[in-house]
């Protein structure tokens, strides 16, 4: 029995001693060569494909475009420092070196750490709710839920990855932080909690999926053995199933992560959107480096020292999640291969 | 089986993560569907919206979604089914050119939205846009070299070709090899296998594909508040280089730039239903096609 892609390499070279090699000129033989159109739509088939990889390309190139002339631009150089992108500065009326970002300042500030802090802040607190939530749900319905329970539930959770991210931004914005403010009494209506409760909406459902299929993958010859050892249910899921997902698991945190850190219209909309140098206290108002790039882009001439900044952020924020996509598929990629090696 | 204490804790707290979620989406729904229903009327759908952006309807944001979202599925689509077809069809599992396509197909789902408004920007508008102008115009006023809907729908069809190649590709996989066996062995080429019996017998999942790109690129926001979408535009875009609304925009700027926005509420939960309606219908309908041809294969 041929395999697919081999059979039509075998009946490729059946044809050939059949009827003498492609390049034949004599009529019976151009017949039966595939016609040139054909071929003309293979080659276009494999240079289209090619656009992926391009995209991929062109997107780190042409951001880095906007971005790096700020290593030799005397403009750039005449109104910031690149050391202040990184490093407190002491400001003219300031006690003592800060970090602050304050592009419409006089002097304009660019310090780029109060936002770094603003989305770890906000993607951290954002990881801290959607990931027991997430695991939470993957371990019910692999492990509790009846099976047609199950094949209600994972179609509802992908509806919710489903829906636009300015809607549940909006949602953040409108209706839970009235809620969180007349619930906890926060001092600023916007804040890094309401706009976590809004970003976790978005990353439950990714680590929800891949999560739930780890669980899935465990071979049942290891529950069932664990079962037939008289092991409680209990155990096996904690003590069995679970381990044997954990990589699975893993790769779902890493990519929720990932989308966490990159999501804008969710913290542009809920967190309130000030430069907060504030490490520890969640229920003050942040800005995040998408928001930013967001809010102020529109605003900035093109090639000001504010717009190349902006580019950069970009290019970071590309090659954090970059790494980030990476590590996740490395992880799921290993995963399938020791899956299907042990069935 | 038994389920002894712990059991029931463990099932319960689980339960209860599904159950808070689940509420959540519920109140979310609820919520909008409750304030958002009341607005929606013929007027609301059809009229052009007044100064206020509060008053009268949302149609030009509709036309413009609608317009957007077809454009950028005339670009992205063909580029991701001729991906899925290499990736499945042509290339050896092993190759190392697969491996890489598959790789930057990863990669680009993972890249954030705000990152592709960027290289639009960047990208489509200056260098593209910007090169074509100083190549046919000496005059200095940007003509293509500026944020419009063409740009917008060429980087939107960007952002979803990951969601078109993987679900292809899927849909690809699921045609039996016997079939394409059976069509080889009848001295057909590569290519009219292709495009005869492989293509028409992955149908429904391709359909499934395209449409689950359209609705995730129909809702997609941050890339286009920089590459053409206009906060309040009195005419209908006819032009590939004029800006248009946007309902996802509309939402946006409505909820954060509106002076009052107590008094926009109704109009915002009344666009956001839309929004949602357009999303959820697409989705469902990309469902049905799903489990439908999954039926039909199964025969």
């Amino acid at each position: 029995m041929v395999e697919g892609p081999d059979g039509a390499k075998a009946v490729e070279a059946g044809r050939r001693v059949a009827f003498g090699p492609r390049q034949s000129r004599s009529k019976l033989a151009s017949s039966f060569r595939t016609p040139l159109w054909h071929r003309v739509a293979e080659k276009t088939i494999a240079l289209l494909a090619l656009t992926a990889i391009a995209a991929i390309a062109l997107i780190f190139v042409f951001i880095a475009r906007e971005a790096v002339p700020m290593f030799w631009e005397s403009d750039f150089a005449q109104e910031v420092e690149l050391q202040d992108l990184f490093f407190a500065k002491q400001w003219h009326g300031y006690d003592e070196p800060v970090y602050i970002w304050q592009p419409v300042g006089e002097p304009s500030k660019y310090n780029v750490i109060p936002l770094f802090v603003g989305s770890l802040k906000v993607t951290l607190l954002a990881m801290l709710l959607s990931v027991p939530l997430g695991i939470g749900c993957a371990i019910f319905t692999a492990m509790y839920a009846p099976r047609r329970f199950r094949e209600i539930v994972k179609p509802i959770i992908e509806l919710l990855a489903g829906i636009p991210s300015v809607v549940l931004g909006f949602f953040a914005l409108m209706v839970i932080a009235s809620w969180a403010q007349a619930t906890f009494g926060f001092h600023f209506r916007l804040n890094a909690i309401v706009a976590a409760i809004g970003l976790a909406l978005t990353i439950v459902p990714v680590i929800f999926t891949i999560s739930e299929d780890a669980l899935q993958a465990v071979p049942s010859t290891l529950t069932e053995a664990a079962l037939a050892l008289g092991a409680r249910k209990y155990q096996v899921a904690l003590r069995v199933v679970l381990p044997a997902a954990i990589p699975g698991i893993a790769a779902g945190v890493v990519l929720g992560f990932g989308r966490a850190i990159g999501e804008t219209m969710i913290v542009l909309m809920a967190s309130g959107n000030a430069a907060i140098m504030e490490l520890f206290d969640f229920t003050t108002s942040v800005r995040t480096i998408t928001a930013t790039i967001a809010a102020e882009l529109g605003e900035v001439a093109q090639g000001d020292p504010h717009w190349r900044i902006l580019f950069l952020l970009g290019v970071m924020l590309f090659v954090v999640t970059f790494v980030l996509n990476l590590v996740g598929d490395l992880i799921i990629q290993r995963l399938h291969q020791r899956v299907t090696a042990s069935s | 089986m038994k389920y002894t204490k712990k059991d029931w804790l463990l099932g319960g707290l689980t339960g209860l993560a599904l159950v808070v979620i689940l509420l959540l989406l519920g109140v979310l729904l609820g919520q909008i569907v409750w304030h958002g229903a009341p607005v929606i009327s013929v007027e609301f759908l059809t009229e052009r919206p007044g100064a206020d952006m509060i008053s009268g309807g949302i149609w030009p944001a509709i036309y413009g979604t609608v317009f957007m979202t077809l454009l950028m599925t005339l670009a992205g689509v063909p580029i991701g089914i001729a991906t899925a077809i290499f990736l499945s069809e042509y290339a050896s599992p092993r190759s190392r050119l697969a491996k890489l396509v598959r790789i930057a197909v990863n990669n680009l789902a993972g890249v954030p939205s705000i990152v592709f408004g960027l290289f639009g920007l960047g990208f489509f508008i200056i260098f593209v846009g910007g090169g074509i102008d100083s190549l046919l115009y000496d005059d200095t006023t940007p003509v293509w070299g500026k944020p419009s809907i063409l740009w917008a729908s060429l980087t939107l069809a960007i952002l979803t070709l990951p969601v078109v190649i993987v679900t292809t590709e899927e849909a690809l996989r699921t045609v039996p090899r016997e079939i394409r066996d059976a069509s080889l062995a009848l001295g057909a080429t590569r290519f009219q296998t292709v495009y005869k019996i492989v293509l028409p017998n992955a149908k429904g999942g391709i359909l499934t594909g395209v449409i689950l790109a359209v609705s995730r690129g129909a809702g997609e926001v941050a890339p286009i508040i920089f590459c053409g979408a206009a906060n309040f535009l009195p005419y209908l875009p006819t032009d590939l280089r004029d800006m248009f609304m946007h309902l996802g925009y509309h939402v946006y700027a409505l909820a954060t730039q509106s002076p009052n926005v107590d008094a926009a509420r109704p109009t915002l939960f009344g666009t956001v239903l839309v929004l949602l309606v357009l999303t959820f219908s697409l989705n469902l309908l990309a469902v049905i096609i799903r489990a439908r041809s999954r039926a039909a294969l199964r025969i």
